[in-house]
């Protein structure tokens, strides 16, 4: 089971090939249900409370539409990657894999870095976490999502670095699909943040 | 294949148990930290009973009471029920499903391990400055710093760790059922247990984030300065109630089904007859648990929600009496007409009924928005959900465990000893908590330390109290009754009670690797069914082989001392403790990631054949 040699062949789809892959698989899928339901509380509250600014700048006055849009076109580009790096796994081509994870996690890199320099640049301009109900909710959303990239990279660079000794076998495989699958799903995730904090908090005055 | 290892390695004593990846050890790790949580919630219920007894009496004074209800709460729901489920979840499911192994051993002992430092992390908070003071509801805004002590930041961190130990037990289960069920095993011929602990890991698994997001808010709120849940800076208490109550609802449906899924298999083995309405059951299990996401909001009717917002979830919540009914009947319907053995677990089981209908029915009463008015924060509410939760999932433990047992320790428990356990506790929580509706109509507050002379409420707390003790001598011949076993030399046969699942089918205790040869599995009531066709086992579903096994890891445990070293530095803000923490914590991971378990292989003459 665990220990094929790099150059035995593998079986298609090799991530569901082992009923470890399988339940794997469907536990991951589960877990990213929980984490579902975790955005979902979390949006929730931002929603309740992203007009309470107590005084402090409120969405209107910080929100910046080039910064937002250059992050969200790197996440989404690195979810094409992504994808590119799931398809290079059906193909079993580990190489391939390994170029495209590289280019995820750059673009990841990039996007971290971008939402650092703006936490930084709206401490700043005094919107911080203990400034209103506003910066509490929206650093905790913003932050939670950020805080999952940051554990993603790690996570593929970590992958990419152990799969150079393991190579592509049903035990890997699974790993790399995963990876893959918490990426999209984290930058599903900030497609919402884009449309409800920053869409949503630039237009308008109060909304409901 | 040949490159493993075909020995675990051989493990003895502590660091066997430390180790373990094994769920039916894992599931004796639960019943034992589950055990003494429980003993300690029922000592702190023990004094606020004895504080209780008299008007005007000052035996443990305001603020400890305060912190008694507190931990007594806390501790009951999170650190005694839901350990003793998973306890009974971890023993059985597997068995019942046919299968060698849960999906997940690793993060199976994980989440017993984080559940067990949480647990502990929640209690030095006693010996630390005070315990969390605040209910086990911690409302805001009684829960900031301004109104509570230290010890709310004990609740905040320790339960954050324990949750996400249930949160990984319940997915563990879900794939567990789904996956690795024997040939034959079907949806609809799967136990009544296992069909509950599959709704409750559902449950679970939707309900445990709620409360986590609103512990990570509390927690902001009290240790960096947050703003969430204080009205001077636009914060909203009311986000706190729905967090709370969307994870807290369900949560009590995420206790109660296990023990319906007891009583239905211990119902229907002593009556010998196989479940009444089996479909039935399972559709109102579901049914049951989809509903319990739907009404967490008659916890506010008082809040302020307004008369439409009542309205709907009153009767949302009025509308889970009908599966529930159903369930109720069609255990009556089992019993009908079968040849009936009041074992203890029986009584037990037998005892579950009527008192988890009158619990049901005073939750009736409270689903009406208007009478809730009335009721609110006042000893019936107490008295209602001890009903439910004393009544229904206690007994349903209880029953579980008298049954159980002999499988999980391959030694009987007492039955006179058992029936002695029984009376006492049935007695006594009757007397302890009957009068308390009455209490509570009379006006008597809930979560207020004591209560005035001659006012109605003397002899109705005075009543309770003395119930109170005998739920304890009950409580102290189950402990009794286990060393008593645990000493004597008489060996439990596979099938004791002549059973109907399969975990009967295999020795007590069983083999590491559960079943020598996967079951198939021919109907409801799987090996039943091969008893009454004449034969002694069953059929299997695949020659004898080696059988692959996972390692047993010391990672677990570790990676839940990092937590827990890491939540005391949250809490006293010193940052290099917190990354000594997580760098355990991280560092175990990687580890984890990085070697791949290899498991071992038992080997095909090391396997018995097993004789029922
Ligand atoms: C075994 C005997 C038990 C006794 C004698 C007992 C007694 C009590 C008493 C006197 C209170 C305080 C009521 C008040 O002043 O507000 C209380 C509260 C509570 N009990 Fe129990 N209880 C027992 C078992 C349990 C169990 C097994 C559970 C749950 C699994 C439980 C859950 C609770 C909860 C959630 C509260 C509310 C705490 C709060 O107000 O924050 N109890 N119990
Ligand atoms: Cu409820």
């Amino acid at each position: 089971m665990a220990t094929h040699h790099a150059n035995a062949v593998l079986p298609d789809e090799p991530e569901k090939a082992t009923l470890e892959g399988k339940n794997k698989l469907l536990g991951f899928w589960l877990f990213l249900g929980g984490e579902t339901v975790l955005f979902g509380s979390l949006f929730a509250t931002f929603i309740a409370l992203r007009d309470q600014a107590n005084g402090g700048p409120t969405s209107q006055e910080l929100f910046d539409m080039p910064l937002v849009a250059a992050a969200t076109l790197l996440l989404l580009t690195s979810s094409m990657t992504a994808v590119m790096a799931t398809l290079a796994l059906h193909k079993k081509n580990l190489k391939q894999i390994q170029v495209w994870l590289t280019i995820t996690v750059i673009l990841g890199l990039g996007f971290l870095g971008l939402e650092i320099y703006e936490f930084m640049h709206y401490v700043h301009e005094g919107h911080k976490i203990s400034t209103s109900a506003f910066g509490s909710s929206f650093y905790t959303l913003v932050g939670f999502h950020g805080g999952h990239v940051a554990f993603g990279i790690l996570w593929i660079i970590l992958l990419q670095v152990s799969a150079t000794k393991k190579g592509l076998t049903v035990v890997t495989a699974p790993k790399f699909y995963l990876a893959s699958l918490y990426w999209h799903f984290i930058d599903v995730v900030w497609v919402f943040i884009f449309t409800v904090v920053y869409l949503m908090g630039m237009i308008g005055g109060k909304v409901g | 294949m040949s490159a493993h290892a075909s020995h675990a390695p051989k493990r003895s004593g502590l660091w066997d148990w430390l180790t373990t990846v094994d769920h039916k050890k894992i599931a004796i790790l639960y019943l034992i930290a589950g055990g003494i949580f429980f003993l300690a919630g029922g000592f702190e219920a023990l004094l606020i009973r004895l504080q209780l007894m008299y008007p005007e009496s000052s035996v443990v004074g305001a603020k400890t009471f305060n912190e008694l209800i507190t931990m007594h709460g806390t501790t009951m729901i999170f650190l005694a029920a839901m350990p003793i489920i998973f306890a009974l979840m971890n023993a059985v499911v597997p068995l019942q499903i046919g299968a060698r192994d849960v999906a997940f051993p690793f993060v199976n002992s994980l989440g017993f391990w984080l559940f067990f430092f949480g647990g502990v992390l929640l209690n030095t908070s006693w010996f630390l400055g005070g315990a969390p003071d605040a209910g086990w509801t911690s409302y805001t805004t009684l829960a900031l710093n301004q109104f509570s002590g230290h010890g709310v930041d004990f609740y905040v961190l320790g339960l954050q760790i324990a949750g996400i130990g249930t949160l990984i037990g319940g997915i563990n289960f879900l794939v567990t059922i789904i996956n690795m069920r024997a040939p034959g095993m079907t949806f609809m011929r799967m136990p009544m247990f296992t069909w509950s602990a599959f709704v409750t890991s559902g449950l679970i698994l939707f309900a445990f984030p709620a409360i986590t997001v609103g512990l990570v808010l509390l927690m902001f709120d009290r240790l960096f300065g947050g703003n969430f849940f204080n009205p001077d800076a636009g914060g909203n208490v009311v986000i706190w109630e729905h967090l709370f109550w969307i994870f807290g609802h369900p949560e009590v449906y995420i206790l109660i089904l296990p023990a319906f899924g007891v009583i239905s298999e211990v119902i229907s083995t002593f009556a010998r007859k196989r479940l009444f309405g089996y479909s039935s059951m399972v559709f109102a299990t579901a049914l049951i648990g989809f509903l319990g996401f739907m009404v967490w909001a008659h916890h506010m009717f008082t809040t302020g929600l307004g008369a439409i917002a009542n309205t709907l979830f009153g009767l949302a919540t009025m509308l889970i009496a009908v599966p529930t009914g159903i369930k109720i009947f069609n255990w009556l319907l089992t019993m009908w007409g079968g040849q009936i053995r009041f074992t203890s677990a029986n009584l037990w089981a037998v005892g579950f009924i009527p008192t988890f209908t009158i619990g049901g029915m005073t939750g009736v009463m409270l689903a009406i928005p208007p009478a809730d008015y009335q009721y609110h924060d006042s000893y019936f509410v107490v008295a209602h959900f001890h009903y439910v939760i004393v009544g229904g999932l206690i007994f349903g433990l209880f029953a579980g465990l008298h049954y159980w047992w002999p499988k999980m320790f391959g030694k009987m428990l007492n039955e006179t000893l058992g029936k002695w356990n029984f009376w006492t506790f049935f007695i006594g929580f009757h007397l302890t908590f009957f009068p308390q509706h009455f209490l509570g109509l009379m006006g008597m507050p809930r979560r207020v330390f004591t209560y005035l002379k001659d006012q109605n409420l003397d002899f109705g707390n005075f009543i309770s109290t003395i119930g109170a003790f005998g739920m304890t001598i009950g409580t102290i011949l189950f402990v009794v009754n286990i060393i008593v076993t645990a000493n004597s030399s008489k060996r439990a046969p596979a099938d004791p009670w002549d059973g109907r699942t399969l975990e009967w089918s295999i020795p007590s205790p069983p083999p590491e690797y559960n079943f020598a040869q996967t079951p198939l599995v021919r109907g409801l009531d799987a090996f039943w069914i091969e008893k009454v066709a004449g034969n002694k086992g069953m059929t299997p579903a695949e020659p004898l082989g080696d059988i692959h096994m996972p390692s047993p890891s010391f990672l677990p445990f570790m990676m839940s001392v990092g937590l827990f070293i890491a939540g005391y530095g949250f809490m006293y803000h010193n940052y290099v403790v917190v990354v000594i923490g997580l760098l355990v914590t991280f560092a175990c991971m990687f580890l984890r990631s990085v070697n791949d378990d290899p498991g071992y292989h038992i080997h095909e003459d090391e396997i018995e054949e097993v004789k029922a």
